[in-house]
């Protein structure tokens, strides 16, 4: 057994109740604190990446107590990468809170830790109840984060968004319990043992349960028609935590692969597939959704909102076909996704707070400060969100396209992936020239407006983000190397559950 | 006793959605409660319905009842019990800033709103 597997979700969980109990008061010693976390997180992350590259998924029982019976976390290819993305996309969301954000209201840091804490442990959980329970950790750190700062409008938010989760957890359970009833476990590995051998008669509980959780993991993952509540949410919650917030949404994405995959994939008898019919289309509507509301928004940080709703979408499509070279290219697209989601909405938090009174409004006003630097931002999160050469939105597009030549419903996926790339194409370009472009010719100033607090700080913070998705680009060999060897590794169902119970 | 158990969460449930999906919160809020009311009793039963049974070993029980959903619906209610508490603390101060308990809402284009940062 390798200790290092529960260090992603011990070192949050030691550091939060730090920061709350010790350097409450102390604002510098709180930053140095969570931000030695976070980047500890992203050594720790490293290093259980060599460690899934070598053989296959590792174990760790917690109490030494042997699965099926105890908690256990597992590690594989996946989850490395999933827990390296999440601690590189914290590093830059604290540097940029760094630079004044956290001081609006009380708590950030340790908040920031908790749901490091819940996405780390969802993503290496290997139980669905124990899955229930990180779910909640990271969701309830969300609320907190999410009305940070306060305001009116950002609390009614709140409370939608409180509301639609609470229904989402509650939703879970009735999954949980249905598919407990009927196999007597929750351990993933077992499920797929049993699921493979279940009675004819059992067989409707079962996937009443599948299907709950693919809808419980389809609001996480905002895809339509549970979609509705990103945009107030992702729009209005503050720049640092909507970055962070890019992440959450992939847990989503994770839990399908993860749990679909595994115990309703191949092989699971009558259950096998259950998903299938589903998710396509769902996937389909979800990226034209998004990609529409880029076109419509009347706000940048809403545009950005819908870009989510839209990649999402990109990203479930691949899942959806759950064929080795799809899944390949959906990793690949997840990460690049997440880090062009994470830039976008720290450039829309540093625009927002240079326009005053006009905030990220889409109507065009006076030049403002740093405009020239964070148009050169803004255009390059967006060349990459939109799927533009030469970053890696493109290839992640090519990758997904050449996935889907030889399957069935090729012409929808080849013409919705297209249609929506142009639409986000537009939608961008409007954006950047009413907000960068246009003003030049003004006169006048900002009412209102005041002198942007951090410095360089949170261009710093925008510049790693930036700098990940160019890295994401130029490794793309190395990476989909290893992408093909994490979906070799995910078809290969019998390999986890011979890890897991042996 | 199934069929009392089974239109009791029935019963919880319905009203519960009814509930959540007015437009003000106090109603919303009281519609969770009662879906997490009838999802806890729910979880009861996964280990299906037992009466008068030792959940731990005993030389003389005809049988055992499941003492797992008993463990997973405790931690079920402390879940749900906190989450309840934030929504009503949330509401509270939702309604004493915007002066409204309206769930949905406001166009953002129209009227003052929050500071975004």
């Amino acid at each position: 057994m390798n200790h290092w597997i529960i260090l992603p979700i011990l070192l949050p969980a030691i550091v939060a109740p730090m920061l709350v109990l010790a350097v409450r008061h102390d604002v510098v010693l709180a930053r140095v604190f969570s931000l030695a976390s976070a980047v500890l997180l992203v050594l720790v992350a490293g290093i259980l990446l060599g460690l899934a590259v070598n053989g296959g998924p590792h174990i760790y029982a917690l109490g030494n107590w042997a699965p099926p019976f105890g908690i256990v976390l597992v590690l594989d290819r996946l989850s490395a990468l999933m827990l390296l993305l999440t601690s590189f996309l914290a590093v830059g969301a604290l540097l940029f809170a760094v630079g004044g954000a956290d001081k609006r209201g009380r708590h950030f840091h340790a908040l920031f830790q908790l749901q490091l804490m819940g996405v780390n442990g969802a993503f290496l959980t290997g139980d669905l109840f124990n899955l229930f329970v990180f779910f909640e950790v990271l969701l309830i750190a969300s609320y907190g984060l999410m009305v940070h700062g306060g305001g009116s409008q950002r609390l009614r938010a709140g409370v939608q968004y409180v509301v639609v989760n609470l229904v989402g957890s509650s939703l879970f359970l009735i999954a949980v319990g249905l598919i407990y009833g009927v196999t007597g476990t929750l351990n993933m590995a077992d499920l797929a043992v049993k699921v493979a051998t279940m009675e004819a008669g059992d067989q409707a509980l079962l996937q009443t349960g599948g299907l709950l959780l693919l809808l419980v993991f389809a609001i996480k993952a905002a895809m339509v028609p549970v979609q509705f509540w990103l945009p107030g949410t992702y729009a209005l919650a503050p720049a640092p935590v909507a970055a962070l917030f890019a992440i959450m949404t992939k847990v989503g994405a994770y839990c399908i692969i993860r749990v679909h995959g595994l115990v309703f994939g191949e092989g699971a008898g009558e259950a096998a597939h259950l998903i299938h019919d589903w998710l396509l289309p769902a996937a389909l509507i979800t990226l034209v959704v998004g990609m529409t509301g880029v076109l419509a928004s009347r706000r940048l940080g809403q545009m950005t909102s819908f870009a989510v709703i839209g990649s999402m979408g990109m990203i479930m499509v691949p899942v959806a076909l759950y064929t080795h070279e799809a899944l390949s290219a959906a990793l690949y697209y997840l990460v690049h996704s997440t880090l062009a989601a994470g830039a976008l909405f720290l450039i829309v938090g540093l625009v927002a707070e240079r326009r005053g009174s006009l905030q990220d409004r889409l109507v065009v006003g006076p030049v403002f400060a740093q405009s020239g630097l964070l148009a050169a931002g803004f255009f390059m999160a967006a060349v990459a969100m939109a799927g533009l050469p030469p970053l890696s939105g493109f290839l992640g597009k090519l990758l997904i396209l050449d996935a889907a030549r030889d399957v069935d419903a090729n012409v929808w996926i080849w013409t919705a992936i297209l249609a929506s790339s142009f639409l986000a194409i537009v939608g961008f370009a409007r954006g950047g020239s009413t907000l960068f472009w246009k003003p030049s010719a003004m006169e006048r100033e900002f009412d209102g407006v005041h002198e942007p607090a951090g410095g360089a700080v949170p261009f710093v913070a925008v510049g790693i983000l930036l700098a990940g998705l160019v890295m994401w680009t130029v490794l793309a060999g190395p990476a989909t190397h290893y992408l093909d060897a994490t979906a070799t590794q995910l078809l290969d169902r019998q390999r986890y559950i011979d890890a897991v119970l042996n | 006793m199934e069929f009392l158990v089974a239109s009791a969460v029935g019963l919880m449930t319905g009203a519960g959605v009814y509930l959540v999906l007015r437009a003000r919160t106090f109603p919303v809020v009281l519609g969770l409660a009662l879906i997490t009311y009838a999802v806890n009793v729910f979880l009861f039963t996964m280990g299906r319905l037992a009466v008068n049974l030792p959940a731990v070993i005993s030389d003389d029980a005809a049988g055992y009842a499941d003492p797992l959903p008993q463990a997973l619906v405790l931690t079920a209610i402390v879940i749900s019990f906190g989450m309840t508490a934030v929504v009503v603390v949330m509401a509270l101060r939702a309604y004493l800033e915007g002066d409204t308990d309206h769930v949905d809402l406001a166009d953002p284009d129209s009227g003052d709103e929050g500071d975004r940062s």
